[in-house]
C-alpha cells in the first residue's frame, strides 16, 4: 500500500517538470484542519510509539543504551542483519527493475499471472513463507539446494519477502515514460545502451531508490519469515529481530528497545542517503 | 413516499432501536450484578489449547460447578502471555510453561503469593523432556550423553526466545549431574550439545516444524508435544531418557478472578480432569493416577528443585548478560569465527 503511494509521488515531480507545489486544495475541510488531522494521525500512529521506544531505550541512561547495543551478541546480529539486507537490496534493485521491465515492455502468455504472483510474498503470512522455504531449500529439497540454517537462507528469505517493493515502485514509472523520447534518440543514432542509461534509467531511478529504501527497511525488521529457515543460532544465523525477541523474553525491554533504535537509525540513514543521491541526481540533470 | 410516511418509518425504527438498546442494557445488567462469575478468562501457553478447548472445558461444563460457565480463551507463547496479563489483559485462570511466568504476576500483585499452597503445589500437569527421533531411531539415541557421544545434530528451541525451551537445557545439565559430573563438566556437556545444534528455532512449535521439515537428527521436546505430533500423524518416535527432568507446568487464579476460575482450577486437579490430561499426552500430577504403561517413570527422574529451583536457575543460567548459557553462546560464537 505505502509502496504505491511513495512510488507514484516521485514519478510525477522529477519527470513532469515543475508542477505547482501546492496543487489543488482538498474540498470540504479547511487547509488548517487537514494539516491538523494529518499531524494528529501521524502523531498517534507513528511518532508516539517511536518516541516511546526511544525513551525506553535510554531509560538506563546512555551507558545502559551502549551496553545493550555493544554486547557481542547484539553486534553480531546487527552485522548479519545489515549485511544480508544490503545484499538483498542490491539484488532487488537489479532483478526488481528487470521484472518490472519485462512486465511492462514485453508481451507473453501468462503475463497477468506473473504480474499477480509478484504480490504474493506480501499476502502470505511470513511464518508460512518460512515453512515453504524450508521445504524447498531444506534437507529434502526437491531442487537439490540445501541452504537451511545458513546465512544464505537469511538472504533468500529476505529476497522473498522484499520482492514486490522495487518491482511495484518501478512499474508505474516505466509505464509513464514517453516512448517518443526513445524513438527520437534512436533516430538521432543513439545506441540502445546509451538510450537506457541516458533516458530510461534517470526516469526509473526515483522508483528504484524508493523500492530500495522500503525493501531495506523491511529487511532490517523482518522476523516471521526467518525464524524457521535461518536457524537462529546466536553469532551465526541470529538476526537482530530474533535477538530482540530474546531480550523481550528475558524481560530486558531496555535492551530490546536499544537494538530497535539502532535498526531505526540505520533505516533513517539509508533513507537520508537515498534522498541525497536523488537530489544530486536531479541537480545533475539540470 | 410522502413525508409523513417517512416520519412514521423513522419513528418505528427509532422505537425498535430503543427497544433493542434497552433489552441489551437489561441483559448486560443481569450479567454484571448476578452471574458475573459465569465467565472464566483463560490465558495459557500454546500447547494445551486443544486439551482445553476440545476436552476440559466441555467436561467442566458437565459438572455442577461448571454448569453455565463460559470461557474466553487466549493462547500464545508462555512469556508473551504472562507479560500480556501483567500489562492488563483480562485473566482469571492462567497456565504457563514455567514457574517464572507466574512469578512475574506474583511480583505485579496479580497472583497471590500463596498460589503454591495447595495439594499439588500449583502444578496442574507434568511432562518430561524427551528425545524425538526419526522412525526406528536410526542413530540409536537413548540419553543426553548419546547426543554428544554419537555426534548427532540436535534441534532445540532457542532458550532465550522460548522460555519453555529452558526445560530442555536443564534436562541436559541435570542428567550430567545425575551421572556424577560437577557443575562445570555438566555445563560443558550443554555446550557440546548446543555446538551441534544447526537450528535453535524461536519456539517449540516452530522447532517441531523444522524437525519434521528435515532439520537435525534429534529434537529435544516435551513428551506431551511428541505425543501430540504422533497423534497428528507425524512420522516421529520419541525416547524418554533414564535421566531426565520432570517438567512442571504451573497454573493459578488471579486475585480478581471470579469464583468460577477457582472452581475450574480445582476441577483440573480432580481425577476425571487428570485422566483427560493423560489422554492428551500430559502426565498426571497425582501419583496414584499416573498411567505407568503410557508414561514409564524414568529411573533417574529429577526436578528443577533438585537443581536449585527456577528463581535461582533463571538468574544463573538464563540471565541474558551473565547467565552461563549466554556465556556458552558467546564462546561458541567466538570459536565459530
Amino acid at each position: 500500500m505505502s509502496s504505491d503511494a511513495q512510488a507514484v509521488e516521485p514519478a510525477v515531480s522529477p519527470a513532469g517538470g515543475k508542477p505547482s507545489r501546492a496543487g489543488i486544495r482538498l474540498p470540504g475541510a479547511g487547509d488548517a484542519l487537514n494539516k491538523g488531522l494529518v499531524v494528529t494521525y501521524l502523531g498517534l500512529i507513528v511518532l508516539l510509539p517511536l518516541a516511546a521506544i526511544a525513551t525506553k531505550s535510554f531509560e538506563d541512561g546512555l551507558g545502559g543504551f551502549w551496553n545493550a547495543v555493544s554486547s557481542p551478541q547484539a553486534v553480531a546480529s546487527l552485522e548479519l542483519t545489515v549485511t544480508a539486507s544490503l545484499i538483498v537490496v542490491a539484488i532487488n534493485a537489479v532483478m526488481g527493475t528487470l521484472i518490472a521491465w519485462v512486465l511492462v515492455r514485453d508481451n507473453f502468455r501468462g503475463k497477468g499471472v506473473v504480474n499477480s504472483v509478484i504480490d504474493l510474498p506480501f499476502a502470505l503470512p511470513t511464518i508460512v513463507a518460512s515453512l515453504t522455504l524450508l521445504v524447498v531449500y531444506g534437507k529434502d529439497s526437491p531442487v537439490g539446494i540445501n541452504i537451511a540454517f545458513t546465512q544464505a537462507a537469511v538472504v533468500v528469505a529476505l529476497l522473498f519477502v522484499t520482492l514486490p517493493f522495487v518491482v511495484r515502485a518501478v512499474q508505474p514509472l516505466l509505464l509513464s515514460i514517453d516512448r517518443d523520447m526513445e524513438t527520437a534518440a534512436e533516430s538521432l543514432g543513439a545506441s540502445k545502451t546509451r538510450i537506457f542509461w541516458r533516458i530510461i534509467f534517470p526516469n526509473l531511478a526515483p522508483g528504484i531508490a524508493t523500492g530500495i529504501a522500503l525493501a531495506f527497511a523491511r529487511a532490517l525488521g523482518e522476523f516471521g519469515s526467518l525464524i524457521l529457515i535461518s536457524g537462529n543460532v546466536p553469532f551465526k544465523t541470529e538476526v537482530s529481530s530474533v535477538f530482540i525477541r530474546g531480550q523481550i523474553e528475558s524481560d530486558n525491554l531496555v535492551g530490546a528497545s536499544a537494538v530497535s533504535v539502532v535498526l531505526l537509525a540505520i533505516s533513517l540513514l539509508m533513507l537520508a542517503f537515498i534522498t541525497f543521491v536523488q537530489r544530486r541526481g536531479s541537480r545533475h540533470d539540470q | 413516499m410522502t413525508s409523513s410516511n417517512k416520519l412514521n418509518r423513522f419513528k418505528v425504527q427509532g422505537l425498535l432501536v430503543f427497544a433493542l438498546v434497552a433489552f441489551a442494557a437489561i441483559l448486560a445488567g443481569c450479567g454484571g450484578s448476578d452471574s458475573g462469575s459465569g465467565e472464566v478468562e483463560l490465558v495459557a501457553y500454546s500447547t494445551p489449547q486443544q486439551a482445553y478447548e476440545d476436552h476440559l472445558e466441555p467436561a467442566f461444563g458437565e459438572t455442577d460447578a461448571g454448569d453455565g460457565i463460559s470461557f474466553t480463551n487466549s493462547f500464545g507463547a508462555s512469556g508473551d502471555q504472562s507479560r500480556a496479563v501483567e500489562a492488563g489483559q483480562g485473566a482469571g485462570y492462567v497456565n504457563f510453561a514455567l514457574e517464572t511466568d507466574i512469578t512475574r504476576l506474583v511480583d505485579s500483585g496479580q497472583v497471590a503469593s500463596t498460589w503454591r499452597d495447595n495439594k499439588y503445589k500449583g502444578i496442574v500437569t507434568n511432562s518430561v523432556v524427551s528425545l524425538v527421533v526419526r522412525p526406528g531411531n536410526p542413530e540409536g539415541v537413548e540419553s543426553f550423553q548419546d547426543l554428544i557421544d554419537k555426534d548427532v545434530e540436535v534441534v532445540t528451541p532457542n532458550p532465550f526466545t522460548s522460555g519453555g525451551a529452558r526445560w530442555n537445557i536443564m534436562a541436559i545439565y541435570g542428567a550430567a549431574i545425575e551421572q556424577g559430573d560437577n557443575p562445570e563438566q555438566a555445563l560443558d556437556k550443554v555446550k557440546q550439545v548446543l555446538s551441534n545444534a544447526p537450528a535453535q528455532p524461536e519456539s517449540a512449535r516452530v522447532a517441531l516444524q523444522a524437525f519434521i521439515g528435515g532439520a537435525g537428527d534429534v529434537l529435544l521436546s516435551y513428551e506431551n508435544e511428541a505425543i501430540v505430533a504422533q497423534t497428528a500423524g507425524e512420522d516421529v518416535e520419541y525416547v524418554v531418557p533414564d535421566d531426565t527432568i520432570l517438567i512442571e507446568q504451573p497454573a493459578a487464579v488471579t486475585v480478581d478472578a471470579p469464583q468460577a476460575a477457582t472452581d475450574y482450577l480445582d476441577y483440573l486437579w480432580t481425577d476425571p480432569a487428570q485422566e483427560i490430561w493423560q489422554e492428551q499426552g500430559y502426565r498426571s500430577v497425582n501419583p496414584a493416577l499416573l498411567d505407568k504403561e503410557k508414561f514409564p517413570v524414568p529411573t533417574g527422574l529429577f526436578t528443577i528443585d533438585d537443581l536449585g529451583g527456577w528463581d535461582k536457575v533463571a538468574t544463573e543460567f538464563f540471565d541474558e548478560e551473565n547467565g552461563s548459557i549466554a556465556k556458552i553462546n558467546e564462546e561458541l560464537g567466538v570459536e565459530g569465527e
